[in-house]
């Protein structure tokens, strides 16, 4: 174990915590930026899938002939078989591998496949129309929750729902991969650098270390990009069925939104009671969700959400499943959609008990984990947003553009993940830090700078990094936050390990021990008397002919303090609703979030900004539409499915919740988070501007309209 | 062309009738084709079964990035196919593929255009810049630095496309305002969420544009 692995006192940090460009920034805005689906090896084939167009059928038979006649086409790979039954729309039928996409198109219209269809069931909305399809996860019972409803001063019941979203990213899921013998060179869009490649290889039947995996960049993940995926496996094949060329097979719009991964949606009918004092004393739910015919599910456990320790609750789940395509992680699984059923449940309980949700949330922060965090970052927030002085009742908004205020609370792990890193320092002065991670944009590679040229006295351009790469020594996967934890305390404890063993030998010149000296300013000196010291060079050059190479693993079942888990954050959202036309439009959001010690508050903020503008898009545009009659997604484009653009955002302001105490807690992430609360913030405005709760997600104007008509009927 | 031979030209695509298709099957009866390469799509359909695809590639000469380049393409290839398939310029992103999202933007005639939904035979003798002209000559346009300073991107998929957009708008207006800046970027989707860094980026660079032109 190096000596003194802690990360420095906040006081004495030079790069650490600063405000640092992303290193990578020139590159990308360049256009510079070589990401996989940009990669084409020479000889590079082109490939294209084949995708069922029904929701359920069985294959009666498939007829590749004409396809394979096709000059041009070098290889077919049947990815399903007669008599296979397939369960979701879009699911890969074949690939077809030619030496232009355009004819790899072509030959797919010749391929004729037989299909019996068969009854599919697509939509999960109503629990009582989906008959033996539900999978009930049984009832969890604390306290005694009739009798409490029974004492209770208010009661509310209600329904909310949080429909099914994809991830879209904007670089489609997909790889380039060249198979020979058992040899695959592995280009893939990934999150998992270190082991898709074993992924593969277990598909591919040949031993992991035959798999090498390369990934400079990624066009986003969000929790998709874990595995190699069918897609993959079958351009492995066709590479080899083409005599080893590389095979470039990336999804086509439709089936990354269809067949790459979604969220899944969460309905629920929700009782919860209070005292007259805003006390919550009982909580009931009856949930249900999709997440596709074989996909994950939600964890209704952990309701009410954040606020899970109050004395009687009753939770029960049930688990629909859809003829759709399988979910996946996506940024936060779980935390938004139960964020919205507690607490848009929570701020209607509010609005019932004639109380200042600001009040009542805070009311009740003894039901949380970190009530004296929270209590904080509310009083924050509230001032960022001008809560005290704008907020009205709500439905008090005068004329036809109603305005509003909401709020709501979220937590997350984020303890850093297992993290092998070596660092390399040449008798030239040279610095090489390696490790198998990857930046998927929320920049890791600066971040890993910074904590390396901290340690090490030097600046971050005099270090060379290299991650992407499965030959690096292995590092997690970046999913659930836990990468800037991970990464950061496994290149800190290789730089620290590195410079002992060159301070072990600059110590002899020096004529101290090496526990006297420090690297400080690109210099190697005696601390309390900096006079006497060696330029980093020149200590280097001491090496002569050896070379320091060190290699250390942070480990996240003993993060020793360099990681820790477990925060919370709070949003705010300010709109602005037409009741006329439905239309949502957002004036302001803002954001308080603890992570443990900050690497770097300018990417920070662009996490925070980032899980804001997802929270916006899913609050008020975001849907997959499922059509009944042919049960299939009708919006798998961009048209369709709205997304956010520059205007739409309206004004976004994030802090970062430093303080010693937090700072203390080591490196935690921050992607997962700021994507929790902000949605049902946003909701919980929508309803303060309007007077009217919009029970099912998202605030389209539609949607927005018909819960206003409804009242008007009411 | 005969109509006749239309549908052998134009085969039903993957799941039916497609925007793709239907722009491929534009490109197959287009008016620009050369006269060469309308023999040999002709040559190609007239033995008519099996059917058979507008056959083969056909070398067309581009202007691009103020440089005349030939490229091998087929009537239906996209702008965007032909500069990332064929010409290893990949700064333009394949994204929606249906003229939506912005991420293969570049300018044609110094107008944005989504690369995906113009034919590379409809662009020729016309005026073709890209991401990479950005940096020509080895000198960097202000926006590159500005996105970089402002965090204007962060897996940088769309950033490209953002670029082009951007430039496009700071061509014809060079002192945008705040919501003209919010409208130039409205045909370009991201979906990290950097809009708050890109809004900056684009006054960063056009201030920055303006120094340097003493306006």
């Amino acid at each position: 174990m190096p000596s003194n692995f802690s990360y420095p006192p906040m006081e004495q940090r030079r790069l650490i915590g600063k405000r640092i460009s992303r290193v990578d920034g020139i590159e990308k805005a360049a256009g510079k930026a070589k990401y996989n689906s940009d990669v084409r090896p020479s000889g590079t084939l082109h490939a294209a899938l084949l995708h069922c167009p029904h929701a359920h059928a069985k294959i009666r038979a498939i007829d590749v002939g004409a396809a394979k006649a096709m000059p041009g086409v070098t290889a077919i790979e049947l990815m399903a078989a007669v008599g296979d039954e397939i369960n979701w729309a879009m699911a890969e039928v074949a690939a077809v591998a030619a030496t232009s996409e355009e004819v790899a198109r072509e030959a797919l219209t010749r391929i004729k496949v037989d299909y019996e269809v068969l009854p599919h069931l697509v939509r999960e909305d109503k629990l009582e129309k989906v008959g033996n399809r539900a999978k009930p996860a049984g009832e969890v019972v604390s306290g005694d929750p009739d009798a409490a409803f029974k004492q209770a001063d208010v009661v509310h019941e209600a329904e909310y729902g949080i429909p099914v979203i994809t991830h879209c990213c904007l670089e489609p899921h997909g790889s380039v991969a060249a198979m020979n013998g058992d040899k695959v060179e592995f280009w893939p869009s990934t999150q998992n650098v270190s082991a898709v490649g074993d992924d593969l290889a277990k598909s591919l039947g040949v031993p992991a270390t035959k798999v090498h995996t390369h990934m400079d960049f990624i066009g986003g993940g969000f929790g998709s990009k874990f595995q190699a995926d069918k897609w993959g496996v079958a351009a492995a094949k066709l590479s080899k069925a083409s005599g080893g060329k590389p095979v470039k097979l990336y999804l086509d719009r439709n089936p990354e939104l269809t067949i790459a991964g979604v969220r899944p949606s969460l309905f629920g009918k929700v009782k919860i009671a209070a005292q007259k004092d805003g006390a919550i004393t009982s909580w009931d739910s009856i949930t249900w969700m999709t997440g596709g015919f074989v996909g994950g599910g939600i964890n209704a456990d952990l309701l009410p959400y954040v606020f899970r320790n109050i004395p009687n609750r009753r939770i029960n789940h049930t688990a629909v499943a859809t003829n759709a395509g399988t979910s996946r992680a996506w940024r936060a699984p779980n935390h938004p959609q139960l964020c919205y059923l507690t607490q848009s449940a929570m701020d209607d309980l509010a609005a019932k008990l004639g109380m200042d949700p600001l009040d009542f949330f805070g009311k009740n922060l003894g039901a949380t984990a970190r009530a004296a965090v929270y209590e904080s970052q509310l009083r924050q927030a509230a001032d960022m947003i001008g809560w005290k002085q704008n907020w009205k009742p709500r439905g008090a908004s005068q004329g036809p553009v109603k305005r509003g205020l909401g709020l709501a609370l979220g937590t997350w792990g984020g303890l850093g993940h297992n993290s092998e890193c070596r660092a390399t320092i040449n008798p030239d002065g040279s610095v090489v830090i390696e490790l198998g991670s990857q930046d998927i944009g929320t920049g890791t590679r600066t971040a890993i700078l910074q904590v390396v040229a901290e340690t090490l006295g030097l600046q971050m351009k005099d270090i060379t990094l290299k991650i992407g790469d499965s030959s690096l020594p292995k590092s997690g996967a970046s999913g659930g936050s836990t990468t800037i934890g991970g990464v950061s305390a496994s290149s800190r404890l290789s730089a620290v390990a590195a410079l002992d063993k060159l301070f072990e030998v600059a110590a002899q010149s020096l004529g101290v021990a090496p526990d006297q000296l420090e690297a400080v300013d690109g210099r190697i000196q005696v601390k309390g008397n900096s006079s006497k010291n060696l330029t980093w060079k020149a200590a280097c050059a001491k090496l002569g002919v050896n070379t320091i190479s060190e290699t250390q693993r942070f480990e996240s079942r003993n993060p020793r303090g360099m990681s820790t888990a477990g925060v919370g954050g709070v949003q705010m959202a300010d709109v602005s609703v037409d009741i006329e036309t439905g239309v949502v439009k957002m004036n302001k959001m803002v954001g308080v979030q603890d992570c443990g010690l900050i690497v770097n508050p300018k990417l920070a903020d662009g996490q925070m900004h980032g899980g804001m503008i997802m929270s916006i898009c899913a609050a008020i545009m975001e849907e997959r539409v499922m059509d009944e009659a042919t049960g299939r997604v009708l919006n798998g484009d961009m048209e369709f499915y709205k997304l956010a653009l520059a205007g739409d955002i309206g004004e976004l302001e994030s802090k970062m919740d430093i303080t010693p105490d937090h700072d203390k807690r080591g490196v935690i992430g921050l992607g997962e988070p700021s994507a929790v609360p902000g949605v049902t913030a946003i909701a919980n405005a929508v309803a303060n501007a309007i007077g009217v709760r919009v029970p099912v997600l998202p605030l389209t104007p539609r949607n927005v309209l018909n819960a206003l008509a409804k009242r008007r009927l009411a | 062309m005969s109509s006749k031979k239309e549908p052998e030209v134009n085969p039903a695509p993957e799941q039916g009738f497609s925007r793709r298709g239907f722009l491929r099957g534009a490109g197959a009866t287009s008016g620009a084709l050369g006269a060469a390469l309308l023999d040999q799509q002709e040559a190609a359909a007239a033995p008519a079964p099996p059917p058979v695809t507008a056959a083969g590639e056909a070398s067309i000469t581009l202007n691009i990035n103020g440089k005349p380049t030939k490229v091998p393409v087929e009537p239906r290839t996209t702008l965007l196919d032909a500069l990332r398939d064929r010409l290893e310029l990949t700064g333009a992103k394949r994204v929606c593929d249906r003229g939506t999202c912005g991420a293969c933007t570049v300018l044609v005639n110094g107008k944005t255009n989504y690369a995906c939904s113009v034919l590379a035979i409809d662009v020729q003798g016309k005026s073709i810049q890209t991401i990479e002209s950005l940096t020509a000559g080895g000198k960097s346009h202000p926006l590159i630095p500005a996105f970089a300073n402002q965090d204007g991107l962060q897996c940088g998929y769309c950033t490209p496309g953002m670029m082009m957009a951007a430039k496009g708008l700071l061509d014809k207006t060079p002192k945008p305002t705040y919501e003209q800046i919010k409208a130039g970027l409205g045909g370009n989707i991201c979906r990290c969420g950097t809009y708050v860094g890109l809004r900056k980026a684009v006054q960063e660079a056009s201030g920055t544009l303006r120094g340097g032109n003493n306006a």
